[in-house]
């Protein structure tokens, strides 16, 4: 299969007058196109630097990365990125906070507001469209969230742990929703997550990284028996699924 | 809407209103008391109503400043230059804001001047304002607007600054320019505080204003209260001075409604 984005040998330094912290050392990996992976560390192992530095928000110190084997200079423009929390505009309808990425890429025009128009209805937040962010609930706003991702096209979607901010019943049922959103509109995915019930359940596959300076120290590929339509929800119920989760959790190695 | 609430209910809504109005109450009766304890001890001359002034006299002066069409002059005059003092002050405030904002540079550059500036009881620099710009309402705005604008800038830049980093991070994921943040979010997420700022103004310029016709004395409630105390006309010290605290009240009621409005709007 061909790979959308490589990471070749790729090396993350902050500096501050403190000193130089090393967050990713020598990382290499390869996300195919149509995948979900996921990857999962412990805390502070460098995975949303591992996003930015895909989405080429901030430049590497060493290393490569390659999306659809070109080099990312400045930013990436087939990414798109959806943070930990729904980060809509209170002061904007949820039809504006949907075209915003749009209307800074000076793309607004009738196709494209059609199409953000059409997802809201596909999904549900047709009849809201003209509501603001603080009249919905949690999870709606966290669709209007993905729609607001999804309007500008992107190829590649990059997920910081987008449900971690929602109660666990909304979380299990944004993620399904979601899941099957991006499923629908066959995008590659990266999902950073702590939660390895959530990682095994969405993905295809898992990258496990070590503690700072983040490498990778596993990958996962994840093949759970369910019936033809499974949905996260549907593989938690498989028979491997708590195998994989323990062999993660122990991988992870948490000490309190 | 039409719900039928329960006896409870209804007893607790009672309840709020019974307490409401008797906080209301109590208000007036407080200003009706004083008012009327300090026109008694000046009619039976517990207190000498030339030094002090008495409530029938200052209703008179009222009434004879209002027939001569001085009364409203002079308040205009004084509201007219502190709406332009808040006003201006707030707009070049944000102005200044901006550019701090959009360079971090001339921020830390200018954050020692500043807090000087912020310490410094502007109402000093009134002489040499006066001296500078001239015996003109040009001074007295000058007072009022050099009060407003060092809070204002200190507010709206830290209000700008304290904008969230992660929203900032969302809109550069799309390509944001600087200035696309700044009109996306930085600047829609500070109106409230920019208006929070405008209503800390109107007090600020007031005090600037009545500063300056101390100073300038030609026009205004200040130059009625500095000529008052001159001539020794208590009375009219006293109306200048109720009138004042009038106008005070309602400039601040009508910035904190347009707030209200405001903010319902959002």
């Amino acid at each position: 299969m061909d790979k959308v984005v490589e990471l070749k040998n790729v090396t993350m330094n902050y500096h501050t007058l403190e000193g130089e912290t090393q967050a990713i050392k020598n990382l290499s990996l390869d996300i195919r196109r149509g995948e979900f992976v996921s990857i999962v560390g412990p805390s502070g192992c460098g995975k949303s630097t591992l996003l930015s530095l895909i989405s080429g928000l901030i430049k590497s110190s060493t290393g490569e990365i390659l999306i659809n084997n070109e080099p990312v200079v400045g930013l990436a423009s087939n990414v798109g990125y959806m943070p930990q929390r729904d980060h809509l505009f209170e002061w904007l309808t949820i039809l504006r906070n949907t075209t915003i990425g749009l209307e800074i890429q000076k793309k607004l025009n009738k196709d494209t507001l059609r199409n953000a128009e059409r997802l809201l209805e596909e999904y549900g937040l047709g009849e809201f469209k003209y509501y603001y962010p603080k009249q919905l609930s949690g999870g709606m706003r966290q669709r209007a969230a993905l729609i607001r991702t999804l309007a500008v096209n992107p190829e590649i979607l990059l997920l910081d742990e987008p449900f971690s901010s929602l109660d666990y019943q909304t979380r299990l049922a944004i993620s399904e929703e979601i899941w099957l959103i991006i499923k629908k509109e066959k995008k590659t995915a990266i999902l950073v997550t702590h939660d390895i019930a959530e990682a095994v359940s969405m993905s295809d596959r898992i990258i496990v990284l070590t503690r700072r300076p983040g490498e990778v120290k596993s990958e996962h590929d994840i093949q759970l028996t369910t019936c033809e339509n499974k949905t996260p929800i549907i593989c938690r119920e498989a028979p491997e699924f708590r195998i994989y989760f323990n062999k993660i959790w122990k991988e992870l190695d948490v000490h309190v | 809407m039409y719900e039928e609430y329960s006896s409870e209910h209804k007893e607790f809504i009672r309840k709020e209103k019974v307490t409401n109005n008797a906080v209301m109450i109590s208000r007036i009766i407080i200003l009706v008391a004083l008012f009327a304890l300090w026109e008694v001890a000046a009619e039976m001359r517990w207190i000498d109503p030339f030094i002090m002034s008495q409530p029938s006299r200052i209703v008179k002066t009222m009434v004879n400043l209002s027939k001569d069409g001085s009364l409203f002059l002079h308040t205009g005059v004084t509201i007219y230059e502190t709406i332009i003092g808040f006003v201006s002050g707030t707009i070049l405030g944000t102005l200044v804001a901006i550019v701090l904002w959009w360079s971090s540079f001339t921020a830390r550059v200018l954050d020692p001047y500043l807090v000087v500036l912020n310490a410094l009881p502007k109402t000093a620099l009134g002489p040499i304002i006066l001296v500078w710009v001239g015996g003109t309402t040009g001074s007295i705005i000058v007072m009022a607007l050099l009060l407003s604008i060092i809070v204002t800038i200190l507010n709206v830049y830290q209000s700008f600054k304290s904008c969230d980093e992660d929203k900032i991070k969302l809109l550069k994921t799309f390509g944001a320019t600087k200035i696309q943040i700044l009109r996306k979010v930085v600047f829609p997420s500070s109106i409230p505080e920019i208006i929070s700022t405008l209503k800390i103004n109107v007090g600020l310029s007031l005090v600037g204003v009545i500063v300056g016709e101390f100073l300038v004395s030609k026009a205004g409630l200040g130059h009625l209260i500095i000529y008052g105390g001159q001539v020794f006309k208590m009375d009219l010290v006293m109306t200048s001075v109720i009138i004042l605290a009038i106008a005070a009240a309602l400039m601040y009621l009508s910035v904190a409604w347009i707030e209200k409005k405001f903010v319902k709007m959002r």
